[in-house]
């Protein structure tokens, strides 16, 4: 096993596919974004420089790569306090403006999350009022968000999140069990529309309500996180809400002032100001 | 009185500790003196599920209050840091904290090893790593990234620990400097203190 890496072999990758893919990732934060270069050496069993012929000469190859180097650990309804306030405060907050409203998953990597709103608006009622987008770099974990089908494995932590949310039923409701794979209904996800896109390079793309992206810009250094944040706030409507993660704050970042906090536990913001 | 031969070096600890850590980690952060300047950085292993009383348990008994950092927070003299339930706690260049929900080590997450480690990388020679009780192996490599890179490392007498599988772990992989009683990793704080400048 590797132990470690140089920052310069880093660079050298970092830049190889900037120039040959077009991905940026000069600016991920460093200390994770090593432990995910390690990990692709240890399970492709490569070294830096096969790795970069790798990724020189096999074009299809970036995929693979780009599959392992994001993280893709998540869980339905993570964090059920959350979810609780987004049934509660949230969604009724933007209710009293609008009857239809658009939602934006940013970074929704094998899709638990949109899953879990879905259900929340459909237990609210109103499922059929509501534009989902899901957005992820990483075409191979969208494909697999499409599916909606999980690990039964996976299962026992989304009920028992389910179940701390206090939804209406139970999530058994939602899926039927299928060689070893929870295989949710798919007209929940009706109104959802996956697209592969950068946070990094892409633009803005629409306007939304409610912009979630949790546990995505943590994978990234302050300089990135404050691009990415400006371009957040240039998709959202004056008074829309943004979630991050419950370990994330907006406190160090440059947009923060055109922003309130409506939930710090949570960590939930309107924005106030265009 | 310099048993432990310090010299002015030092600038942060780091601290792990998984089953049976928790009385002894109260009783550091209980004795720690007032103006106490290295920040303290912990990672303890908890419930994975349970976000809220740990870091509120740990800062009823202790002198200086215990915090449960933001991602990219800043790592200040005099903090006490608590790596949060559910993610990995990094420390980045430029003295701040990186949060990361990566998939579990040693079926951890928070892992010591990814703490312990990554201080290790930032603070090289200044760092002071201490690895108390705990069932599993989690942190014994991390003792070792921070023995290579030239830090100070102390574990908990085994004969003390409620279990040692922890701190064993740690003193099969390196070269660790001092094994150490709770009450004595309480004395050589205060030293460290003595001599931080």
């Amino acid at each position: 096993m590797i132990q470690d890496i140089d920052i310069a072999d880093l660079k050298k990758i970092t830049e190889l596919i900037q120039v040959k893919h077009g991905y940026d990732f000069r600016n991920y934060a460093m200390s994770s974004f090593k432990r995910r270069m390690l990990r692709i050496l240890e399970l492709k069993s490569l070294t830096v420089e096969t790795l970069l012929k790798k990724l020189q000469d096999q074009p299809t190859f970036i995929d693979e790569f780009l599959d392992e180097l994001t993280v893709n650990v998540t869980e339905m309804f993570r964090d059920p306090g959350f979810w609780r306030i987004i049934r509660d405060e949230i969604i009724p907050g933007i209710l009293l403006n609008h009857k239809q409203f658009k939602i934006w998953h940013a970074g929704c990597s094998s899709g638990e999350e949109v899953l879990s709103m879905t259900i929340v608006l459909k237990e609210m009622g109103i499922l059929q009022d509501v534009q989902l987008y899901a957005t992820d770099l990483d075409t191979t974990i969208l494909e697999k968000a499409k599916q909606a089908s999980y690990p039964i494995k996976n299962m026992e932590l989304n009920e028992k999140n389910y179940i701390r949310y206090e939804g209406k039923g139970s999530l058994k409701d939602y899926y039927k069990e299928e060689n070893g794979k929870a295989v949710f209904d798919k007209s929940l996800l009706q109104n959802v529309t996956f697209r592969k896109h950068d946070l990094v390079k892409g633009e803005v793309f629409n306007k939304f309500d409610l912009i979630l992206c949790r546990n995505v810009m943590i994978y990234f250094n302050q300089t990135l996180q404050n691009e990415v944040l400006k371009k957040f706030h240039e998709s959202m409507f004056k008074y829309g809400y943004l979630a991050i993660g419950s370990k994330e704050s907006l406190i160090w970042c440059e947009v923060a002032s055109k922003f309130l906090v409506v939930n710090n536990e949570e960590k939930v913001y309107k924005k106030i100001k265009d | 009185m310099d048993k432990y031969n310090l010299n002015n070096s030092y600038k942060a600890v780091v601290i792990g500790g998984s089953a049976g850590s928790f009385q002894g980690i109260v009783k550091i952060l209980s004795q720690l003196p007032k103006n106490f300047q290295l920040p303290i950085i912990m990672c303890l292993h908890r419930l994975k599920h349970v976000r809220n009383g740990f870091v509120e348990a740990l800062s009823i008994k202790s002198v200086i209050q215990v915090v449960e950092p933001n991602d990219k927070e800043p790592i200040k003299k005099g903090g006490v840091y608590l790596a949060p339930s559910n993610y990995h706690m990094s420390v980045e260049l430029g003295n701040h904290f990186a949060m990361s929900t990566e998939e579990m080590i040693n079926n951890s997450r928070p892992a010591i090893d990814v703490t312990l480690g990554t201080a290790a990388y930032v603070y090289r020679d200044k760092l002071v790593g201490i690895l108390l009780s705990g069932a599993n192996r989690d942190g014994g490599l991390g003792m070792k990234h921070i023995k290579d890179k030239g830090g100070l490392t102390i574990v908990q007498e085994p004969s003390e620990c409620m279990i040692d599988t922890m701190p064993k772990a740690a003193l099969s992989l390196t070269q660790i400097d001092y094994t150490l009683k709770i009450d004595e990793i309480v004395e050589f704080l205060v030293e460290l203190n003595k001599h931080y400048k």
